[in-house]
């Protein structure tokens, strides 16, 4: 019984794991492209635009 | 997992990103400073701006406005430099994070990522956050006129996930119904359209934002290879 839920359980925290990750890229990502502080606009810009993020 | 997604994720992010951020700054970042002397009137194209066209971007901060230098390597340029550095490397760890995932994903599947078809992954990368977007709306030069941003934006997003789902059902479905699913996914916001004003208005001489896209394209290709080889590599290594 315990050697069936092993893998059931090891499975379910490596798919967690990768979702976290997967997350954590996209908030980066919208951080650096898209998000609308003036400060980040400003810092970011040439990136922005050089990386065809739509930019003002 | 998390621990080997993030280490991997770190070091081929940082790695391609130091790379990236070269090749921005040498490369592409050039005809930005260019072009924004045009927006800003410090030089005009015989061919612009027409009478009543509005450009918006008029951003004091960017280091331009200072009288009428064509210095690049101004201390304010040099600033710029600096953050272009910091956010590609940003940019380039998501990026990383993104791909690690979709490699821990194919694991789950029984499909291993060596560092050689990570460069595929990689350019995958390419098509669907650079390429698919670029093909209906093309990466803008400082001082073109746009639609709305938000709807750009909006646009930008929706291409990027499906250019990613088309792909990836491309890459690991089994049989034809999702094969064909993954074509329709990839040119579906192609079909639709990405949001585009009527008529031009932009400032800039075009041969100049031409290159500027070739440049923004090519920088991209290069930079997504490195970093697709740098993920696969570190990813396959780490136990």
């Amino acid at each position: 019984m315990t050697t069936k839920t092993q893998p059931i359980a090891k499975a379910d925290t490596s798919l967690l794991s990768i979702f976290a990750a997967a997350f954590l890229g996209i908030a980066i990502i919208f951080v650096t492209g898209f998000a609308n502080s003036q400060t980040i606009h400003d810092s970011a810009h040439d990136v922005r635009h050089a990386s065809g993020f739509p930019c003002h | 997992m998390f621990k080997k997604l993030l280490t991997s994720a770190l070091f081929a992010g940082f790695g391609a990103g130091l790379i990236a951020a070269l090749i921005q700054i040498v490369l592409v970042e050039p005809t930005i400073f260019e072009a924004e002397l045009y927006e800003t009137g410090q030089l005009v194209h015989f061919g612009a701006p027409q009478e009543g066209a509005v450009v918006e971007d008029t951003h004091v901060s960017h280091g331009v406005g200072d009288g009428h230098s064509h210095d690049h390597g101004s201390e304010s340029n040099l600033k710029r430099q600096l953050y272009t550095a910091s956010y590609e490397i940003a940019k380039s760890f998501g990026y990383a994070l993104m791909l690690v995932a979709g490699f821990a994903l194919a694991a789950e599947r029984g499909v291993s990522v060596t560092a050689r078809q990570g460069i595929i992954w990689g350019f995958a990368g390419f098509i669907a956050f650079n390429l698919a977007p670029a093909f209906g709306h093309a990466p803008e030069l400082p001082g073109s006129l746009a639609a709305e941003l938000s709807a750009r934006q909006i646009w930008w997003a929706l291409t990027v996930i499906a250019s990613v789902l088309g792909l990836g059902l491309i890459g690991f479905g089994k049989n034809w119904v999702m094969w064909g699913l993954g074509i329709v996914l990839l040119a579906l916001p192609h079909i639709i359209g990405a949001p585009h004003i009527a008529g031009y208005g932009g400032v800039a001489p075009p041969e100049m934002a031409g290159r500027f896209v070739a440049l923004s394209l090519g920088a991209a290709a290069i930079s997504w290879s490195i970093l697709g080889l740098f993920a696969g590599f570190f990813w396959s290594r780490d136990p």
